[in-house]
């Protein structure tokens, strides 16, 4: 297992360092940040000593090692707006899309569960067909259209939900929550629903009906495990998905988390702040995958087998 | 006597003659399959009986509906397939008219079956004693550790080495044999009257297929169970069946004893069966053709289902459906001419 983990996280390394590269060298080309920090009346002496100061008149390449070799001490800069540490920002608004994206998901993965497998259960019946269309349909519209629809009919017009923010308690959870949840539960449903055809149409199925094993706990008991691989990978890859739609739903909703943080840092070119959260994300999905992988290995033997050798 | 058919004990028929009542009784068992080009006969009153500590054979070329027939008998038909007519009945109940829940209760004590499709049949992501114990789980409402230790005799019992260990390994870890016998200890797990086996040899090599015969053979006179063989292989039909019952494009064409209809075959097909068998011929050789091929599901005909390879073909045999009629003591066949076979 520990080897595993060790492949793992040498064969991320790369992906990881490159996606660094692109934020630190797409981020310098939206121009200095200087103009933004300084009065309009700044002299150019002002100016020059600030970009001075930030390293921003180094070559990329320089400004690129400099900042690598920090963060190999676990320096990831400073904040230009605030001068905070740009670790700090990233990790203290972190937990929020973290508890926003797991809410997110367990709701999605218990409506995918309950619906897909009830349609599965009777392939083409009416039920199956409807929940069918329904899924379709949420895996498909794009969430920041029922985002502003959510704020306009709840917060607007019925007035019961706050249009943003997170001061209202539980209240302030239902329209991002929901917001984000519709494509999983579109996308997952309609996995589960094809997995447990197939695994309800396996013979281990019929072979556990030819023992007497009743509708639930042939899904209970045997089909379920089987169906939950695939429905396992559609989740790792939604929930990854979910860092980009939290991007747009926490600016919509002004959450305070990391895609909030992220579109806050471009506007004000806070450079040190981008790429803390990028690099947080990052981190995040390669445990994600791991996560993954492992529960791969809980669910199926062979799987196990395949890490070890 | 013109039947050449010359292999070990032909003839003879199984060990133990089966003595006891007609535990399970077939009778004018009809299944329809629904078709993209609309709905087709599978199996066509099909009508036999079987007792304890019997073994009868179902016996026919590949696609005769020998599988349909025993998942129709065990109420596990795929969804595109139905019981149309007919009644089997296990014990005195008919399992076709039967509610969901009375099949239930009796899948398992009292009717079990070994599917045909043994090397997939395990659920690969548990370990095998999880899939031994749910029988008793099921039925005696066991405690997991209980059902294991179950699961671990009955392991001991179809010949598993080393059950104690390989109780927690999983399906893919065992060899086709042992897949195989741990699928038998799962049919028999609790003890059913009636044992059906579908091809049970048919995937193994020919030294694990005698191993195979030899523990369902114990494993019948043990627990006196009745056992239905379904097979295409003659040899083991011969060896391994006390009565065999012919099937031919979804009907019964000829059944009876064994030694009987294998000594004097009273139906043309059952003796193009025979004749097709080189002399000396082994266990394993498959059913050679007899010239031509069985119609498709939708081409059979209406009057005698084997007019067109049939060479003993009159005007009447293409008007009329011949009905099974007896030609000896247990003894039927359904042929216009059945007088004039083996002559
Ligand atoms: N799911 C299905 N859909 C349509 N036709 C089917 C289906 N299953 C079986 N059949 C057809 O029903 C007929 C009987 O099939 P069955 O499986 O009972 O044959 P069999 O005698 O067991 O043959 P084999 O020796 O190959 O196992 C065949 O013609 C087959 O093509
Ligand atoms: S009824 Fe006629 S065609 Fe059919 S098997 Fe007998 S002789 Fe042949
Ligand atoms: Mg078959």
């Amino acid at each position: 297992m520990l080897t595993f983990l060790r492949k793992r996280a040498l064969t991320s390394l790369l992906p990881l360092l490159l996606v660094l590269l692109g934020v630190f060298v797409l981020a310098r080309l939206t121009g200095n940040p200087a103009s933004l920090y300084l009065p309009e009346s700044a002299t150019p002496a002002q100016r020059a000593a600030f970009t001075e100061r930030n390293g921003f008149d180094d070559p990329i390449w320089r400004q690129l090692l400099d900042y690598l070799g920090g963060v190999l001490q676990f320096d990831f800069g400073t904040s230009l707006r605030t001068g905070e540490a740009a670790s700090t920002m990233a990790l203290r608004a972190f937990p929020a899309t973290l508890q926003l994206a797991a809410a997110t998901m367990i709701i999605a993965i218990v409506l995918a569960v309950v619906i897909g497998s009830w349609a599965a259960y009777r392939p083409n019946s009416i039920a199956d067909r409807i929940s069918s269309f329904l899924s379709m349909t949420a895996a498909s519209v794009p969430d920041f259209w029922i985002a502003i629809m959510g704020i306009y009919l709840f917060a607007v017009v019925l007035g019961v939900l706050p249009t943003s923010g997170t001061n209202a308690g539980a209240l302030s959870w239902i329209l991002p929550v929901a917001t984000l949840a519709i494509r999983p539960v579109g996308v997952l449903t309609q996995v589960v629903r094809g997995a447990m055809v197939s695994a309800l149409s396996a013979p281990y199925v019929r072979l556990a009906r030819s023992t007497g094993a009743g509708d639930v706990r042939v899904v209970t008991h045997q089909a379920l495990r089987n169906a939950a691989a695939p429905a396992l990978t559609v989740a790792g890859d939604l929930t990854v998905g979910l860092v980009n739609g939290a991007v747009v739903v926490e600016t919509i909703f002004g959450w305070p988390g990391i895609g909030k943080l992220m579109i806050d840092s471009i506007v004000g070119r806070d450079f040190a702040v981008l790429q803390a959260a990028v690099l947080l994300t990052a981190i995040s999905i390669f445990v994600l995958n791991v996560l993954i992988d492992l529960g791969y290995a809980l669910l199926d033997a062979r799987v196990r087998e395949k890490a070890k050798a | 006597m013109t039947a050449t058919y010359d292999l070990p004990d032909a003839g003879t028929g199984g060990t133990a003659a089966g003595t006891g009542s007609v535990v399970l009784d077939v009778d004018g068992l009809s299944v329809d399959i629904r078709t993209p080009q609309g709905v087709v006969r599978a199996v066509d009153g099909v009508s036999f009986g079987a007792r304890r500590g019997e073994t009868i054979a179902l016996l026919g070329e590949s696609g005769c509906g020998k599988s349909m027939t025993a998942q129709a008998i065990v109420g596990l038909l795929a969804p595109v397939a139905d019981v149309s007519a007919g009644e089997v009945r296990l014990d005195g109940t008919d399992l076709v008219t039967a509610s969901r829940k009375q099949r239930r209760a009796l899948a398992g004590p009292e009717i079990a079956i070994v599917f045909q499709d043994a090397l997939t049949a395990l659920n690969p992501v548990y370990t095998v004693g999880y899939q031994l114990a749910e029988p008793f789980r099921i039925h005696r409402g066991m405690s997991r550790k209980q059902a294991r230790t179950e699961a671990i005799a009955l392991m001991k019992r179809v010949g598993i080495p080393e059950p104690e260990s390989r109780v927690d390994n999983y399906p893919h870890q065992f060899s086709g044999g042992m897949r195989q016998r741990l699928l038998i200890a799962i049919a028999v797990a609790l003890s059913p009257t009636v044992l059906l086996a579908d091809e049970p040899t048919t995937a193994l090599d020919v030294t694990v297929q005698a191993q195979i015969m030899q523990l369902l053979t114990d494993l019948r006179s043990e627990r006196d169970m009745a056992v239905v063989l379904i097979t295409h292989d003659l040899a083991l039909v011969s060896e391994q069946a006390d009565r065999v019952v012919v099937m031919y494009a979804g009907t019964v064409v000829e059944q009876g004893p064994v030694g009987e209809v294998f000594g004097r075959p009273r139906h043309p097909y059952t003796k193009g069966l025979l004749d097709s068998v080189p002399a000396g011929a082994t266990r394993g050789s498959d059913l050679r053709s007899i010239g031509g091929s069985p119609p498709e599901l939708q081409d059979i005909p209406a009057a005698c289902v084997y007019q067109d390879r049939c060479p003993l073909v009159q005007d009447i045999c293409r008007t009329e459906r011949p009905a099974p009629r007896h030609v000896g003591t247990d003894h039927a066949s359904a042929c216009h001419f059945s007088e004039e076979v083996s002559r």
